[in-house]
């Protein structure tokens, strides 16, 4: 599997390629992936697209499903926002 | 002046979900000669079920039926959500940041099933997963190496989790089955009559969880931790134990994805939508094949599929032919579901204080002060927010017994500008027909 690089809150991370963000985030050591209404720190939940609890900003979109989206080369991921 | 359904493609039929009954489904159909468009919202192919782990190839069973969709000439659209039917005979789908519309003849409904999350303090922690949801979380390169694991939920489902998260560096501590040991003995005694071969699986699942404590008739109660999970407690009605753990993955069972049906108005039942012997549903032209008709796994759902495929395409004949088959692994599913019913304490478990809308962060107070769906929703947005109550309204279910509210458009969440149909020229490029 070759690598790829992405940036993860401005800091690069390299990854094999197949990897969804999610994962990514996971090797990172990302705790909270997104924060809840009342501020609460929240991460991946269903794994399959259904309950939003992995919402990341992926190249300036916001509310992206990370465990959904595969990783792509010089991709921007923003969490906790 | 733009023509508003610019970007049409057409085709005989059209399946939504590519899952094993979806893809089984489109397979038959188009080897009985229609032309077949098969939507599925993920990058992925199989369902969740078929998912392959990072650098692994899918199932046997999985590649064989992409052949078959793949040499019967079947359109496979990846990455593509339908979202509405407006006129009820064209879909409209997102695709990355365009939206095409698709005209359909006939449609084949295998949107399969979600895991049912159960609300308990602390299960909005990070770590806090479900037990199919961490599975695929793996396959796509989570990480679970060296990690300290506890597993609970009912069902199957658990030590087949627990098997694989081991296989995978993980150490499980324990496995909490909700069922008791009574009603897993007779599990165990009708399984081994019904489907001697699941009762061999099961023990060869058994074997590589040597070191895991294997708990019936125990359940979480608690999750613990201040950014991210540290403990979980769990009880056996009458004792409480707490473990130091960092992962916590639970699974209550699968509930059917009832957005579609009930957006085309289906007739449901309280197992999943309703349909005949044909896996027609009651609406015109619509069939249904998977989970959403009852829960059942990937071999009825491959069955149902077949069924559905034929019989779309007018091939009754062939389709009659698994008739036989579906019943006996209804029968087996049946089973499994009375063995693995979830008990009351369940339902008492959130206190005044626990979210039970994540979306919203509603509390379990808020919420009780309701008398139904629509009342929540009215008075505290529970179910109002991303998730479109997928999590908390199937929850409500066995929680209060409420019955789901009406299903209105977008049937998944999409763009607003894919919604206005804003990106009319990236639509207006896709203008082919289907080859």
């Amino acid at each position: 599997m070759t690598d790829l690089t992405i940036r993860v809150n401005g800091r690069p991370l390299r990854v094999p390629t197949g990897l969804t963000v999610a994962a990514a985030l996971a090797m990172a050591d990302v705790p909270a992936f997104r924060r809840s209404v009342h501020g609460q720190p929240r991460s991946a939940l269903c794994g399959m697209g259904i309950c939003a609890e992995c919402r990341v900003t992926i190249d300036g979109l916001a509310h992206q499903r990370s465990c959904v989206v595969l990783c792509r080369e010089a991709m921007e991921v923003v969490t906790d926002d | 002046m733009t023509d508003p359904c610019a970007s049409e493609r057409d085709g005989d039929l059209v399946v939504l979900g590519g899952g094993p009954a979806g893809l089984a489904a489109a397979a038959t159909a188009a080897e009985d000669g229609l032309r077949v468009l098969l939507l599925d919202s993920t990058p992925w192919l199989g369902g969740p079920i078929w998912r392959p782990g990072p650098g692994a190839t899918p199932p046997r069973v999985a590649q064989r039926w992409l052949a078959r969709a793949d040499s019967a000439g079947v359109t496979i659209w990846p990455q593509a959500t339908a979202f509405a039917a407006c006129p009820p005979d064209v879909l409209h789908v997102e695709r990355g940041r365009d939206v095409c519309r698709v005209r359909w003849k006939q449609m084949i409904l295998a949107v399969g099933a979600h895991e049912l999350f159960l609300p308990f303090p602390g299960w909005t922690l990070p770590n806090v997963m479900g037990a199919g949801g961490l599975q695929l979380l793996v396959k796509s390169g989570w990480p679970v190496r060296g990690r300290r694991v506890v597993v609970a939920g009912t069902g199957p489902l658990l030590l087949a989790v627990a098997a694989y998260l081991v296989r995978q560096g993980a150490h499980v501590s324990d496995i909490l089955e909700q069922a008791s040991w009574s009603a897993l003995a007779q599990f165990a005694s009708r399984l081994a009559w019904l489907a001697p071969s699941k009762l061999w699986q099961a023990a060869t699942l058994q074997t590589r969880l040597l070191r895991t404590r294997y708990r019936p008739g125990c359940w979480p109660v608690a999750a613990h931790g201040a950014d991210r999970l540290d403990a979980v407690t769990f009880t056996d009605g009458t004792r409480r134990w707490t473990r130091d753990c960092d992962v916590l993955a639970c699974a209550f069972g699968l509930v059917p994805q009832l957005r579609w049906p009930g957006l085309l108005h289906c007739r449901l039942t309280p197992r999943g939508v309703w349909v005949d012997d044909y896996q027609r549903t009651s609406c015109d032209r619509v069939w249904a094949a998977g989970e959403i008709t009852g829960l059942g796994g990937v071999d009825l759902a491959l069955v149902e599929g077949q069924i559905a495929g034929h019989a779309a395409a007018g091939n009754n004949l062939a389709a009659a032919r698994w008739f036989a088959r579906r019943a006996r692994l209804q029968r087996f599913a049946a089973q499994l579901d009375r063995c693995f019913q979830l008990r009351t304490e369940l339902r008492f478990l959130p206190t005044p204080e626990t979210v039970v809308c994540r979306c919203e962060d509603v509390t379990w107070r808020a919420i009780e002060a309701c008398s139904d769906v629509r009342a929540a929703k009215l008075y505290t947005r529970c179910g109002m927010g991303s998730c479109q109550g997928r999590i908390c309204q199937t929850a409500l279910q066995f929680l209060q017994n409420w019955s789901a509210d009406h299903v209105r458009p977008p049937a998944a969440p999409v763009r607003v500008g894919s919604l206005a149909g804003a990106d009319q020229e990236h639509a207006d490029a896709e203008r082919t027909e289907l080859p």
